[in-house]
């Protein structure tokens, strides 16, 4: 009985008692359903690192509409969007039409959108305000904010099912789905710019850096668990959606920044996949199994 | 049974190439509707190029190209360094892209589809591969599967790149086999092939290619010493100071 009330109170009362803490569970959950699917994406297509420069791409746009309209949810949500499809789509024209491949060119455009965002951050507007923008603020999540998150996550979800053959094919064998369709050039760009809305929506909640941690490292973890893309895909949600319940609670507890702890409580689930997972993990590696017949 | 006499390629006076570079110069001929040729020549004498501009992925730079079919019934296998192994699908849904010209993105197999890659992956020679990963084939599976994919796209062209890359001999016989199939059942195969003695085998004409044409006609004719040695003295790099072409189209 005092256990059981003991649990309660860790675990359940913060939520019951506290708004502010419903919120953030309910945010953190649809960031997570929308973000975890395309992280498994790009991790899979080798772009882990995407989600990063986007990140910092999106920077000087949200700055642009904190520049004009103060701390404002639309004109930085614009602003971050825009910022992000235009450094997506630059990118990808640099991509088709010179010799730099497609890292090199995002890594130029982000570098050039990053430094442009602090500069204008800085004209107005003191350090706390980049510190939202950088780390977002999870505690403070209103209606919008919220509707915005899961307006992402439903277009997220939708979007993925639409793309899924293409986005597969174009992962697999791109040369392939070149000569049966010409879908292959609508899926990426399309996809990237999935990863723009999320890490948009997400930086409200946890800041540009934060959310692409939300978005990769359940990812990372899912590869220890599941060998099939739509199992990796389950697998890192449902992580993401952990790393969030865990994340909220252990902050309200220790009095740590929410946002930073949702993501340790990731890197955390991270690390013992690596060493427990079902797939490759280590401890299963160290264990001697016999061999099988065939 | 292909019934048509459509899937001819023809090729007149075409240049490929990279970066205004030809990789294949003034080309003219005709791969005719049922034929079996393999291409052959030297490394960058511009057989996947050539593929690659059948296919459609690679736009001349010079001359033309028609066929006498939809290009939607040519199937192209490129070389299997082109494919992510590591990727998590299934041998059963990669061949299940052999529909994607009747279904598309969006449209769901139906039973008549799924027995048919079945029957495909025993024809192949992998009966019950169906749910296994990709990762887990070895090259030779993995080519198996490749044209267990050809198959189910039931094409009037079919265009193959190197197929047996490292493959041993057991499975380059069993493919080669099906390769004769479906040269009976009237369709019209071009494959790059290394592999001297199985083209003199298997297959009834045969291009030699050393970015010009060295030569192009029945295999018994074409493939001799002179002519392989004519294609081996093919200049290996382009000059960046090359003029431009003046030749006459």
């Amino acid at each position: 009985m005092t256990l059981w009330s003991n649990v309660f109170d860790f675990i359940i009362a913060p939520f019951v008692e506290f708004s502010f803490m419903r919120r953030a569970l309910v945010g953190s959950i649809a960031l997570s359903i929308g973000a975890g699917p395309i992280g498994v994406f790009l991790m899979l297509r080798r772009m882990s690192l995407v989600g990063d420069a986007m990140a910092h791409a999106i920077l000087p746009g949200a700055a642009l509409g904190y520049l004009l309209a103060g701390l404002s949810l639309g004109f930085m949500t614009a602003g971050g969007l825009i910022a992000g499809f235009v450094v997506a789509l630059l990118a990808g024209l640099v991509t088709r039409v010179t010799v730099l491949k497609e890292d090199a060119a995002l890594a130029s455009f982000y570098l050039i959108s990053l430094a442009g965002g602090v500069v204008l951050v800085s004209l107005r507007g003191s350090n706390v305000d980049l510190l939202h923008v950088l780390f977002g603020s999870v505690l403070a999540l209103d209606d919008n904010t919220l509707l915005l998150l899961a307006t992402a996550a439903t277009i997220s979800l939708f979007s993925l099912a639409i793309l899924f053959r293409p986005l597969v094919m174009e992962c697999v064998d791109p040369l392939f789905l070149r000569t049966v369709s010409k879908s292959g050039g609508v899926a990426h760009i399309s996809f990237l710019a999935l990863v723009v809305l999320n890490l948009v929506a997400g930086f409200h909640a946890l800041g540009t850096l934060l959310s692409v941690g939300l978005m990769m490292l359940p990812a990372f973890a899912a590869r220890f668990w599941s060998s099939t893309l739509e199992g990796m895909m389950a697998v890192a949600t449902l992580l993401g959606i952990g790393s969030s319940c865990i994340g909220i609670i252990l902050s309200y507890h220790a009095g740590t920044p929410t946002g930073p702890t949702i993501i340790l409580s990731a890197g955390g689930i991270y690390l013992l996949s690596i060493l427990f997972g079902q797939r490759n993990g280590l401890i299963l590696r160290l264990m001697p199994r016999k061999h099988l017949v065939a | 049974m292909i019934q048509s006499r459509a899937g001819f390629v023809e090729l007149r006076d075409l240049t490929l190439g990279y970066d205004r570079h030809p990789a294949v110069h003034h080309l003219s001929g005709c791969f005719e509707a049922g034929s079996l040729t393999a291409v052959i020549g030297p490394n960058g004498a511009g057989k996947s190029t050539l593929l690659k501009a059948i296919a459609g992925t690679l736009k001349p730079i010079g001359g033309s190209l028609s066929m006498g079919l939809d290009p939607a019934r040519l199937a192209y296998l490129p070389q299997l360094a082109e494919l992510d192994r590591d990727f998590p699908i299934s041998v059963e849904d990669l061949i299940g892209t052999g529909f994607w010209r009747e279904i598309g993105p969006f449209g769901q197999y139906s039973r008549k589809d799924r027995s048919q890659i079945t029957d495909a992956l025993a024809k192949v020679g992998l009966s019950g591969f169906n749910k296994r990963l990709l990762g887990t084939l070895s090259g030779g599976q993995l080519q198996r599967v490749m044209f267990a994919r050809l198959m189910v796209q039931d094409a009037e062209v079919i265009l193959i790149d190197e197929p047996f890359a490292a493959i041993d001999t057991k499975t380059v016989s069993d493919l080669m086999e099906l390769v004769r199939q479906w040269h009976k059942e009237g369709r019209t195969i071009i494959a790059v092939l290394h592999d001297m003695g199985l083209v003199a085998e298997f297959f009834s004409e045969c291009l030699i290619l050393a970015r010009e044409c060295v030569a192009w006609g029945p295999t018994e004719h074409v493939l001799n010493s002179d002519n392989l040695s004519k294609a081996r003295a093919m200049i290996e790099a382009n000059d960046p100071h090359a003029d431009e072409c003046e030749r006459a189209a």
